[in-house]
Formats: structure tokens, C-alpha cells, sequence
């Protein structure tokens, strides 16, 4: 048999269309398993329909190194499930199967993902325990607090949870389908409310998408701002989680302090560019806000202060016995699991291993600045707590450090029109975890496909497991813990 | 407010050429418009404050202030022209009279992209402290006085929105929180939305913002609910 190989390329360079190689489906299957088994992280698994029916699938794969390695096949009706022996790729068949009609035969759990279209996401079939002593509890879409909507379904004996099945899409509102056929002047607002939370990682991974396409460099001072937007984003969300667990075991102290520390973060992106979420900061090419002298000033005084409001309010925290006591032990997803799964960012951190789009795909800033990541190997709600608190500090240093030596120049370069039939891939590491963007280019340079895939879409699995044996109560504490976005996943 | 923050539109007539329809191009959410009888016109509603806009237009007749009271009570009151300069009302006696001293939301986010939902939360917080103003967030619509919607309600969360607002006890009042709650937002016209409330549910307040920030939200809470004190309840 002929060896089946992946193209591999240096991430921040694009494929030419024609140079994936389009293998026989048991020869990609071969192709794509191997790598995964090989430690390779499945990057994305998706597909394009095909004139005359059928389709074709793209899987994007990182075997390491900086490298990005691609495959395609074209399927008709039907393909080999890749889930038994590529557990990452479960939800992305899922998906293919949703969107393009396709069967992954031998999927062991194949449901719709999102349900485009008006349908009630809650009311399909989920995965049953019976017995005399198992009940059922079934919570969302609408839930108790100003957060999104969703739906649990709780499989327990007594207390203890045996299974947990989510079922979302409620938020879904199309916003792939519109991407296609841009660039267009919506395109980077799309971009920048896939998750709220996440406006400048998505932000930045399209404008990686971009730039890699047309060879585009980014000024140094903007790579510099770039990298200060997102730590900052990183900052606010991991800061309001501390603070959300701390309220969730009753530990109050730090849950009032971090609630305003949040917004201490938040307000420093809009004394940057208006907003607090970052909307209109990043743009393709560069930033599209500059900070004078004044304002670096005025950043550097605000983060003095509020970094050592932080670290008294997190030291507070992962002190006490009463803390401790809820947090260890709570919500433990095991190592292989979390591996196996494909699992992202904090979450994947909390079991140990140092995995980091910043170090593994290194671009911008990232190239020069190091912010090696910290990883805890316990897999419970202490380790994902453990972890943020780390980062924080390691972001908060790396602020300092930019805005001490910001490089001198332009902020915004000229980004050209689109080469065309190239696919391209942007990797960025969001507070929440891998942020993974693939766009394909048509013969017009316009986007014939454009691919999300936002950490929570690897991450609600993890809640799933994490709860696997934890007392329902727990729940919250665990989904805080995550706390992942729907509307991230739901696109 | 920063000095960046982009608030309150401001139009010039007597800058614009009206013949260019620059900024009508370049708006991503088809908020401008322009025509002979009332000039240039733009609809805060659907606007998400890009600024794309202001930049376009190479006579600087467009501008965005830093003033954050953006909310009305009405749908067209949200539509500006450069003649705009009597406020509008945000008084509602029916609300003061009901809710005056105490209202009860339940919020259903319906499809946004949950950064509403945070400015919204964050009312919570000791900054804001939303509950010394009687204001508060329950856990259940049995317990609202009303909805507090965000998002351009995805076909999906249709139903559920109607439903949670059958499950509020009468009187009770919306609000749309948001550029898509009130016409849909970055997704609007998408097939999978319904460009938000309206239509759906009668909405009582509108606050625009792509989010709103927390004090355009309160602002709008407060004159609702005729708690600006000695403030002019008018949106100036
Ligand atoms: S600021 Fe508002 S009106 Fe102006 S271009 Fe952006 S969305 Fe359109």
C-alpha cells in the first residue's frame, strides 16, 4: 500500500488548494487516525458540499512543531465514523452530518449539534440510565441566572451524577452561512461577537486568516497592541471566573472584590478603544487604535494599582480550608480523558498538559515575548481555578513588560485582496482556550468556506465528564469552572 | 465615559453634501439613510457604534459623543436626524406608578453573542449596586415584573421567549436590550433571526448600544421607572 501522508506546512503560511492531498476515505481515515495516535491535536474536521451530491472533508491536524498538516476526501452518502478511534472528531462529525447530510458510520452517538432552523434544541432523545433508583432532571434553555440559554439533562442516582448530556444551539444565528462569499464590511463585526467574552481572540484569528493569505506584516507596535488587547481580555474574564467561583462556595470576600476588578480590566481595553469588550480595536492588518504617551501612562498607573488588588483578592481565595475543601476533588476529568476528547486551554491545562496556542503557534508579539504556560495536574475545579490564577500573573507581566518598550511606528498596514483557492488557518490562544479559524478562498478570492471553532465547541465535553460521579449540587461550581460559551458554540 | 466611547450620534446637515452616501456604503447594519425630504438619518437602533461611518465621511458631519442616555421609550424615537435636539421622554407614569419602587427582571438572552448579558450582570456588582435602586434580576419568570431580552431572538430561542414571557404575571413590561434585540443586530436579515422583539413581544423600553454599556442600561431603568431624581428624565 502506498504511505498516506498529510500535507504539513509552518503555521502562518496557507495551502494552495491543489496541494491537500484528496486521498481515498480509508486512506485519510488511515492518514488521520495515525497522526492523532501519533499526538497530533485534530484542529478541525469539516466539509464543503460537492456539485452532483456528496461531499468533501477537510481535516486539519497539529502534529506539533508549528507545523499544521491537512488531508481531504470526497464522500458520498455516507464515510467511516473517524470517532472510535479519534474521540476528538465525535462533536466534528456530528457536525458534518447536521450540515452536509453525511453519515459517519459507527458513530456512537449521532444526534444533530444546533438544529439550524426553529427547532426546540432540548427535545431530541438523550442518552437514558434506567433503573428503579435513577431519576431524571432536566434543566434550560432559560436558567436562573443573566446567562445564556442551554439544556442539561442529568441522568442520577441519589445526589450523584452518572451522566450528563448538553444540548445547545439555541443561540445559533447563522453566522458561518453569512461569512461565506466575504469579506464583506460585516464581516469583522461577525467576527468580533462570535463570543461576546472573546472579541478580540476572534478578532484576531480572522485577521490571522487574513494576513496569512496576502502576505500581509503586521507593524510591530500593532503586534505589541495586539498582544495587549488580548492578555487584557484574558485578564477581565479569567479575574470575573475567580470571582464567579468564589461566589459559588459562598466565598464572598473575593467575590465582590473580583466582580469590580473585572471591570477594572474591562474599562482599561475601553480607555484603550472605546469599548469593553475591545469592539473596534483589532483590525485586519494591524489595530485601529493607537495609544499615545498619556495613555500608556495612565495604563501603567491603573494596572499598578489593580495588580495588587489581584493578587490579594486571588490569594484570599485559594487559601482558606473552606475553600479548598469545595474545590479539590470537585469535578475531576481524567488526563487520558481530556487528551482523548480534544480538550482546550484552561481545561486542558487543569490536567496537566502545557498546551497553548501562544507557545505553539506562535505569531505577533508571541514570537518574541514567551509566556510559558502553567498547567496543574489535578483535573478538578482547584487545578481550573489554580491555572487562571497563574496566567493572570503571567499576563498582568507581560502588559507591564510591552507597555514599558512599546516599538515605535505604524499601527495599521494595508491588507490586499484575497488570493485565490488557498485555505488558511489561524490559531489563537483565548483566555477560554484554542481558538481555530480555516477559511477556503474560491477562484474570486472570496470565501467559499469559513470554519469556527471556538474552544467551548472541545470544551462542553469536558463539563460532561467532569461531572461523571459529582454530586449534582456541584454543578454549578463545575460549569463555573468552564464556564464555557453558547453562543460560541451555537455560532 | 473614556474619551473613545462611542455614544450618542451627532449629525451635521449644514456639513453634509448629501450627494456622496459614503457612510450609507460603509455601514455594516444599513443604519443610515439618506433622502432629499429629511437629510441624513440614522437609526441608533440598529446601530452597533463601529464609527466606520465617521471615518467615511470626509466632511466630518457625522459624529459620536461621549453622552451614553441612548434609550426611548418608542422605536422611532431611536431614529436621529440632525434636527434632533428635543430629547425624548423616558418617563412612563404606568411603570413609575407599578414598578416605581420595585422591579423584578427575568432576562432571556435569545441568540446575541452574551456581551449584553455581561454589561447587564455587571450592574450587579458593588459599582453599580443595582438593588438599592429596587431593581433586580430573579431566577424565574413566576418571579419578574417583566423581561429584560437580549439578542436578535434566533429562531431557536423563539419559543422559550415566548413562553418565559407567558410565565410573567401580568402587568408586565419588556425591554430590549441591545442593537439586536432591537433590529437584529451584526445579524441582521440573517435566516436563522427574527431582527429582534419587536413583533414578537411589545416592548416598553429600548437601549441601544452594541452592548449598551451598564450606565446606558441603567439610565434607561431609572427613567423608566422615573428615578432620575433631580436629573431632567430627557434624553439629552
Ligand atoms: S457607527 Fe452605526 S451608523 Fe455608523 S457605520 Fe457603524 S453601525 Fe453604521
Amino acid at each position: 500500500m502506498t504511505p498516506v501522508t498529510l500535507r504539513s506546512i509552518r503555521y502562518g503560511r496557507t495551502f494552495a488548494a491543489g496541494e491537500i492531498p484528496d486521498l481515498p476515505v480509508a486512506q485519510f481515515r488511515e492518514a488521520v487516525v495515525r497522526a492523532f495516535k501519533r499526538g497530533a491535536h485534530l484542529l478541525a474536521l469539516t466539509g464543503q458540499p460537492e456539485q452532483g451530491g456528496g461531499a468533501r472533508l477537510l481535516a486539519v491536524l497539529a502534529p506539533g512543531d508549528g507545523v499544521v498538516a491537512a488531508a481531504s476526501t470526497r464522500v458520498e452518502k455516507s464515510f467511516p465514523s473517524l470517532t472510535p478511534d479519534v474521540p476528538a472528531a465525535h462533536l466534528f462529525e456530528r457536525e458534518i452530518f447536521e450540515q452536509l447530510g453525511v453519515t459517519p458510520e459507527g458513530h456512537p452517538w449521532l444526534k444533530p449539534v444546533r438544529q439550524p432552523g426553529g427547532a426546540t434544541p432540548g427535545m431530541v432523545d438523550f442518552y437514558r440510565v434506567e433503573g428503579e433508583e435513577i431519576h431524571e432532571v432536566a434543566v434550560g434553555p432559560v436558567h436562573a441566572g443573566v446567562i445564556e440559554p442551554g439544556h442539561f439533562r442529568f441522568q442520577c442516582q441519589g445526589e450523584d451524577v452518572l451522566h450528563l448530556e448538553i444540548a445547545l444551539g439555541y443561540q445559533h444565528r447563522g453566522v458561518e452561512r453569512a461569512l461565506a462569499g466575504g469579506p464583506n464590511a460585516r464581516t469583522i463585526h461577525l467576527m468580533e461577537t462570535l463570543a461576546g467574552d472573546t472579541t478580540v481572540g476572534h478578532a484576531l484569528a480572522y485577521c490571522e486568516i487574513l494576513e496569512s493569505l496576502t502576505g500581509c506584516r503586521v507593524p510591530p507596535r500593532a503586534q505589541a497592541l495586539r498582544g495587549i488587547a488580548l492578555e487584557l481580555e484574558r485578564l477581565a474574564n479569567h479575574v470575573g471566573d475567580l470571582g464567579a467561583l468564589a461566589g459559588d462556595v459562598a466565598f464572598l470576600p473575593t467575590a465582590s472584590f473580583c466582580g469590580r476588578l473585572r471591570g477594572d480590566f474591562l474599562n482599561m481595553t475601553a480607555l484603550a478603544c472605546g469599548s469593553r469588550f475591545g469592539r473596534n480595536w483589532i483590525r485586519p492588518g494591524g489595530v485601529a487604535f493607537d495609544l499615545e504617551e498619556t495613555r500608556v501612562a495612565e495604563l501603567q498607573k491603573r494596572l499598578d494599582d489593580v495588580a495588587r488588588n489581584v493578587a490579594g483578592a486571588l490569594d484570599l481565595l485559594l487559601e482558606p480550608p473552606s475553600v479548598l475543601a469545595r474545590f479539590e476533588n470537585t469535578g475531576a476529568v481524567q488526563a487520558e480523558d481530556a487528551e482523548a476528547v480534544g480538550l482546550c486551554g484552561v481545561a486542558l491545562r487543569a490536567c496537566g498538559f502545557e498546551h497553548d496556542a501562544r507557545q505553539d503557534f506562535p505569531s505577533g508579539i508571541y514570537r518574541f515575548a514567551h509566556l510559558p504556560p502553567p498547567a496543574w495536574h489535578t483535573g478538578d475545579v482547584f487545578a481550573r481555578a489554580y491555572v487562571r490564577r497563574l496566567e493572570v500573573e503571567r499576563s498582568l507581566a507581560f502588559i507591564r513588560e510591552q507597555l514599558a518598550a512599546l516599538p515605535e511606528g505604524e499601527t495599521l498596514a494595508v491588507v490586499e485582496a484575497l488570493p485565490p483557492d488557498r485555505v488558511a488557518v489561524g490559531c489563537i490562544e483565548g483566555w477560554r482556550g484554542l481558538i481555530c479559524h480555516v477559511a477556503r478562498t474560491d477562484a474570486d478570492g472570496r470565501f467559499a468556506g469559513y470554519k469556527v471553532v471556538d474552544p467551548s465547541f472541545r470544551n462542553w465535553t469536558g463539563l460532561a465528564l467532569a461531572l461523571r460521579g459529582t454530586a449534582i449540587s456541584d454543578f454549578p461550581l463545575c460549569n463555573k469552572s468552564f464556564n464555557l460559551s453558547y453562543c460560541g458554540f451555537d455560532l | 465615559m473614556p474619551d473613545r466611547f462611542q455614544g450618542l450620534p451627532k449629525l451635521d446637515a449644514t456639513l453634509c453634501s448629501g450627494g456622496c452616501h459614503e457612510c450609507v456604503t460603509v455601514c455594516p447594519v444599513g443604519a443610515l439613510h439618506h433622502d432629499a425630504q429629511r437629510g441624513l438619518q440614522l437609526d441608533t437602533g440598529r446601530c452597533i457604534f463601529c464609527g466606520a461611518c465617521a471615518q467615511a465621511c470626509s466632511s466630518g458631519a457625522i459624529s459620536f459623543t461621549r453622552n451614553h442616555r441612548l434609550a426611548a421609550q418608542r422605536r422611532e424615537e431611536l431614529v436621529i436626524g440632525s434636527a434632533w435636539a428635543n430629547g425624548r421622554d423616558l418617563l412612563n407614569h404606568r411603570c413609575k406608578e407599578l414598578f416605581g419602587r420595585s422591579l423584578r427582571l427575568r432576562q432571556v438572552s435569545a441568540g446575541g453573542c452574551n456581551a449584553c448579558e455581561a454589561d447587564a450582570n455587571v450592574l450587579n456588582t458593588l459599582v453599580f449596586d443595582l438593588s438599592r435602586f429596587g431593581i433586580q434580576f430573579v431566577a424565574s419568570p413566576r418571579h419578574a415584573d417583566g423581561l429584560l431580552v437580549t439578542g436578535p431572538v434566533s429562531l431557536n430561542m423563539r419559543t422559550a421567549l415566548l413562553k418565559t414571557y407567558a410565565a410573567v404575571p401580568a402587568p408586565k413590561i419588556v425591554i430590549a436590550g441591545g442593537a439586536c434585540a432591537i433590529a437584529g443586530g451584526p445579524y441582521r436579515d440573517h435566516g436563522e433571526v427574527c431582527n429582534g422583539v419587536e413583533g414578537i413581544l411589545p416592548v416598553d423600553l429600548f437601549v441601544p448600544g452594541c452592548p449598551p454599556h451598564p450606565y446606558t442600561l441603567l439610565h434607561g431603568l431609572l427613567g423608566l421607572l422615573g428615578r432620575l431624581g433631580r436629573e431632567d428624565p430627557r434624553v439629552r
